[in-house]
This record gives structure tokens, C-alpha cells and sequence, in this order.
């Protein structure tokens, strides 16, 4: 693979993500005002010393994006990298062990995916305190279910090949077989498929935060400025549309680099290219 | 054949218990496979219990049968481990409802009012009683009954998603074909990545972005979506057509690309290509080989959107403030009134299984081959 063989469009999503990492890791140093400052008049339009204008309660909407991405960011990736843990691992236990254990996984994740997500971590996160590893928490296991599935059917084909046959015959345990001969073989649809997981966490983050029900104010998140900035969308003034675009757009860049390794995975596996 | 000859023999009835009654459908197992061994061929004369028979002469009906087992079986389920996992979790409702600085007569009083001294498995029966007669109790915030509140909401909020189902399946299946009659060309490509960016757009993005533009800028449409119940069907209908609009953008491109993605599978088969190598045209390809055959993965997909589509109302009815279910359990979760909660959860879930199942089994008539597993 060279750089040339990456499409226009996968370098417009490479070049979005990591704005977005720059701002999330360097805040502190390119916003202009201070997370939690009051700094004007409440929804001042865009111009002049605020660059986006202020919000609801006079912050500059321009620091609060910059700090929101930290932690929208921040509490997305966590997510799905522990879901994808979870559910990685516990769809290869159940592909190598199989019989019972893969039975008892199956349908538990079967019984998991009979509830909608939103409605899923609606009822969860109604009983449970509101603690921001909650959340991440309940996310990733949400998360998890879709990954089993994915993992468990791409370990399946994995498993029956002959070198994970020798390396049984050979005698080595579960775990080695797991990590060392299933996961190597597995990783690059589920790289795609990890990108997809965290675009829908972002956009599932965003939706709880929105609802109320995901970071808690006065923490600066996309999902929640949209939210703090609704009332002001009746009097014209679009500061709910300004977290609410960079949200889009952080979500579309992750879509189209993952558009673009599915395209490479299904071509690797010889199909007519026209999928 | 060979490995299940009618050596396995007929399995004994006693005729009075066994016999008669079906099985229930989520307890049999497998044998929904007709066993070609069980069948004496001499005389048409079947062995076996009932349900065995039943599957065998009626095997389509028998499927779908299963099929509503199986889901009313998971509904159960579902009930089950709602009730069960708000048991299970930390975090007690009493002191939640009255705040940190309750004394402990307070919150014991509290707990005996809401019923919360009960052992769980007897709340958990009596609420499951009442759920299936459509009582759900009464809200702790309100004092009202969940089930009055909600058959008003439920009614709203099916408003919204059929008229969103409505423009929006015709729409997605037609681009769909579009896009696949014209598959890497230029409309084929446009339809990508417009379909692309509207899967990565939150609805409540898209809620606004309509609000700003068609309610604030030019004033053509309704804000917030209000509907009563003396309004007429066409006042109903302006005042939902934001709402509609939101729905059927965030649904259509899921719909659309998955609808794409399964008339290109049947594309790609080897029919297919010797029809394209015979010389016929694409559209004729497309009319008569390809589009019979994908129905069944069409109907799927349209079955599994509105299986979305009911949980996307939660988010588009806060953004418009629209009295349906969606923002009903919303507000019940900020101010954790459980009985709600824990309906309007059982409600959606509910929703969602039996579409999956209609997916199901719609897939199952369209498609033959599915009916003999394996």
C-alpha cells in the first residue's frame, strides 16, 4: 500500500480526525477563552472578539468546541476501544470454546439486541448514578453486543482453518490461540469495523448528551452545547447549530476513511468490485 | 437421507396429553425441519406427535408459528431483565426521589408507599399482570396511570412514523434502484455521498438545521410540533411535517444503501452476469432477473428501518416537543420515575422485536430456501 492509493475522499477524513485530535489534545493552548469562563453577553452573533459567537450563558462557543472535542473524543474512543475489547474477546472465547459456552453468549447477546440501544441505555441510565465511567461503561457494554456478533462470525471462518487445527493438535490453550493465531487473521475487517463503532459512539454520545442523560453540564461536550444553545434556535440564533455541525462533521470523516477500508478489505477478497 | 432413515422410528405417543396439544412453539427445539424418515410414503401416513405432523404437512405455518413463539418468548425475556436489571443495579430509588438529606423514617416511608418493601419477584409478577391487561401502574411523579398517559402518546407517535414510513420507503427503494442501475457513475456516486453524510448527521441536528430554515427563515412550517386533540386531520398533518422530514432524512439513507447493497448482491451472481454476457440490457436485467429475486432482501431491510424508525422518534419528538412516547420516557428518566420507564422501555422493545419478526418471517414467504434450514 502507498499513499497515492488512497482516494481524495479518505485524505478529506484522515484530514478532519486530526484536526479534531489536535484541538481535543492541545485545548488548554489554542482556545482563546477558558472552558467555563464567562467572557460576554449571552448568544452574541459571530464576529469580533468571539469568532462563533457566545452561548447561552456568554461563554465563548469557539473555546467550549475546542474543549468539547477533548471530551467528546475522549469519552467516544473510550468506548469503543473497551467495547471492542469486550466484545472481541468474548466473541473469539465463544468461537474457539464453542458447545455451551458459545450457546450461553449467543443468546444472551441475542437476548441483548431484542432491545433497542437508545431505549437500552434510557432505562439503564435512569437507575444508574450519573458518573462519567458510568456512562462509558454502559456504552461499551451496548456496544459490545453489535461487535460479538461481527467477531464471533469472523472468528468462525477463522477457526476451522488448518493452522488453527495444528496449533491445537499442538496443544496450546484457548488464550494462545486466541491472541496469537485468531486475532492476527482478523484484524483488518475489524479495523473497518472499528471505525464504524466509533462513529456510531460519537453520534450515540452526542444523542445521550442531548437528551440530558450523557456528560453532565458544566463540562463542555458537543451533544450537551447543542442542547444548553436550543431555546435560542426560535429567535434565529444558530449557536445550537455551530456543536452540532462539528459533530456531523467529526462523524462523516470517520465514515468515509472507514468507506474507504471496506472498499480495500472486500477488494482483497476478490469480489466483483462493484459492492 | 441415509443418516436418518426410518430407522430412527416413531416417537412414542400415548395419544391422550402428547398428542393433542401443539407444543409451545419457543420450547420445540428443531424439529421444524421436516424428517423425511418419519413420513411412511406407502400410505401418506405420518408418525410422530402432533406438532411433528403439523410441521410436515404445514411447514410455512409452522415456521411463523415458531417465530411468534419465539419472539413472545424474548418479549418475556426482555421483561424479565428490564425488571431484573433495575433490581440488580445499584442506586436507590428513595433516596433519589427525596435527595440526599432524607431521614431514614422519610425514605422508609417513601419505600413502603411505592411498593418497594416487596419482595421483587412479587412486584415483578403483578407488574407483569397488569402489563398484559395495559396496566402499568401509576407514574411516582404524577400520581396518573402510565397506561391512560401512554395509549394517548402511543397514538401520536405511530402518526409520526407511519407518515415517515410512508414517504420514505417509495423514496429510499426508488434511489436505491437508481443508484444501482447507474452503479459507479455519476448519479450512483452523488446518491453515496449524499447518503453517507446523512448517516453521520445526529437527527437532532438535522431537527434544527429544518427548524432554522423552514420555521425561523421563511416561516413555512410549525415550531414547536404541538398537536391536540380537537385539531383536524390537515392541522395535524402541517404540524407534523417537520417531524416527518427529520425522520425520513435520518432513515432514508440507511434504508437507501442497504436497499443498494442488497439488489447489487443479486447482481453480482452468475445469472446475472450471463444475462449481462447475452447481450440484454440493463434495464431488462434489472426488471426481469434481478428484482424478483430481491425482493425478499428488500423487505427485509424495509422491515428493519422501521424497526429504526420507532426508536428515532425518541430524539425527534424532544427536538419538536411532540407529545408522543419518545419524549414521555425521556422526561421519565431525568426525574427516574421507574413504573414509566420501565412501560414506555417495554413498549419499544416490544415494538422493535415484533418488526424484527415480521422481517423475519416476511423473508422466510419471499425466499423459499429459507424454509429448510441447512
Amino acid at each position: 500500500m502507498n499513499l497515492r492509493s488512497i482516494p481524495f475522499s479518505a485524505w478529506i477524513g484522515i484530514a478532519g480526525i486530526a484536526i479534531a485530535i489536535f484541538c481535543a489534545l492541545f485545548a488548554p493552548m489554542i482556545a482563546p477563552f477558558g472552558e467555563r469562563d464567562v467572557v460576554g453577553d449571552v448568544w452574541l452573533p459571530p464576529g469580533g472578539d468571539f469568532l462563533l459567537g457566545t452561548d447561552n450563558l456568554g461563554r465563548d462557543l469557539l473555546s467550549r468546541l475546542i474543549y468539547g472535542a477533548r471530551t467528546t473524543i475522549f469519552v467516544a474512543l473510550a468506548a469503543t476501544v473497551l467495547s471492542f475489547s469486550l466484545g472481541m474477546l468474548l466473541s473469539f472465547t465463544a468461537a474457539v470454546v464453542g458447545g455451551f459456552t458459545d450457546q450461553l453468549f449467543s443468546r444472551f447477546n441475542d437476548l441483548m439486541m431484542a432491545i433497542p440501544t437508545l431505549i437500552f441505555a434510557l432505562v439503564v441510565l435512569a437507575v444508574l448514578p450519573q458518573h462519567l465511567w458510568i456512562l462509558i461503561l454502559v456504552m461499551a457494554v451496548l456496544d459490545s453486543t453489535r461487535v460479538f456478533r461481527i467477531g464471533r462470525a469472523v472468528a468462525l471462518d477463522v477457526a476451522v482453518m488448518e493452522f488453527v487445527e495444528a496449533a491445537r493438535l499442538r496443544g496450546e490453550g484457548s488464550l494462545w490461540i486466541i491472541f496469537r493465531e485468531i486475532l492476527p487473521n482478523t484484524l483488518s475487517p475489524l479495523l473497518a469495523e472499528f471505525g464504524l463503532r466509533f462513529a456510531f459512539s460519537i453520534l450515540f454520545l452526542s444523542t445521550l448528551s442531548f437528551l440530558g442523560l450523557g456528560i453532565q453540564p458544566p463540562a463542555a461536550d458537543w451533544g450537551g452545547m447543542v442542547k444548553d444553545n436550543k431555546d435560542g434556535i426560535i429567535f434565529g440564533i444558530s449557536a445550537a447549530l455551530v456543536p452540532g455541525a462539528a459533530i456531523a462533521t467529526l462523524a462523516i470523516c470517520v465514515n468515509l476513511v472507514v468507506d474507504w477500508l471496506m472498499k480495500r478489505t472486500s477488494s482483497l477478497k476478490g469480489g466483483r468490485g462493484d459492492a | 437421507m441415509m443418516e436418518s432413515g426410518p430407522l430412527t422410528g416413531p416417537v412414542p405417543t400415548d395419544g391422550s396429553a402428547d398428542g393433542t396439544h401443539p407444543r409451545p412453539a419457543e420450547l420445540s427445539g428443531v424439529p421444524a425441519k421436516p424428517n423425511p424418515g418419519t413420513a411412511n410414503p406407502s400410505n401418506g401416513d405420518i408418525d410422530g406427535t402432533f406438532w411433528r405432523r403439523f410441521t410436515f404437512r404445514r411447514p410455512l405455518v409452522a415456521l411463523i408459528l415458531q417465530r411468534l413463539g419465539l419472539s413472545v418468548g424474548l418479549l418475556f425475556a426482555v421483561s424479565l431483565m428490564i425488571s431484573g436489571g433495575i433490581e440488580a443495579l445499584p442506586g436507590d430509588f428513595a433516596t433519589t426521589y427525596l435527595g440526599q438529606s432524607a431521614t431514614p423514617q422519610a425514605v422508609e416511608n417513601i419505600r413502603k408507599d411505592l411498593g418497594l418493601d416487596k419482595p421483587w419477584s412479587e412486584r415483578y409478577l403483578s407488574w407483569l399482570g397488569g402489563a398484559v391487561q395495559g396496566d402499568f401502574g401509576t407514574s411516582w411523579a404524577s400520581k396518573n396511570s402510565v397506561g391512560e398517559q401512554i395509549s394517548k402518546r402511543l397514538g401520536n407517535s405511530l402518526f409520526l412514523a407511519f407518515f415517515a414510513a410512508l414517504v420514505s420507503v417509495p423514496l429510499a427503494v426508488g434511489l436505491g434502484m437508481l443508484a444501482v442501475q447507474f452503479r459507479n457513475r455519476l448519479p450512483d456516486k452523488i446518491i453515496n455521498v449524499v447518503s453517507l453524510a446523512a448517516i453521520s448527521l445526529p437527527e437532532f441536528f438535522v431537527g434544527y438545521l429544518l427548524i432554522m430554515f423552514f420555521a425561523v427563515q421563511y416561516g413555512v412550517a410549525t415550531f414547536p410540533a404541538t398537536v391536540y386533540d380537537s385539531m383536524t386531520l390537515t392541522e395535524r398533518l402541517s404540524a407534523i411535517a417537520l417531524p416527518v422530514a427529520t425522520l425520513v432524512l435520518v432513515v432514508l439513507a440507511h434504508m437507501m444503501r442497504m436497499t443498494r447493497a442488497a439488489i447489487l448482491n443479486v447482481m453480482s451472481s452468475a445469472y446475472v452476469e450471463t444475462a449481462e454476457l447475452k447481450g440484454l440490457s440493463m434495464f431488462r436485467i434489472i426488471a426481469r432477473h434481478a428484482a424478483p429475486n430481491a425482493v425478499a432482501p428488500v423487505i427485509n431491510v424495509i422491515a428493519l428501518n422501521l424497526a429504526y424508525l420507532v426508536v428515532g422518534v425518541v430524539v425527534v419528538e424532544v427536538v419538536f416537543v411532540y407529545p408522543g412516547m419518545g419524549q414521555y420516557m425521556v422526561d421519565a428518566v431525568t426525574v427516574r420515575d421507574m413504573p414509566v420507564v420501565q412501560a414506555c422501555g417495554l413498549i419499544f422493545a416490544a415494538f422493535y422485536i415484533f418488526l424484527n419478526m415480521a422481517a423475519d418471517i416476511l423473508a422466510i414467504i419471499a425466499n423459499p430456501r429459507l424454509r429448510h434450514p441447512r
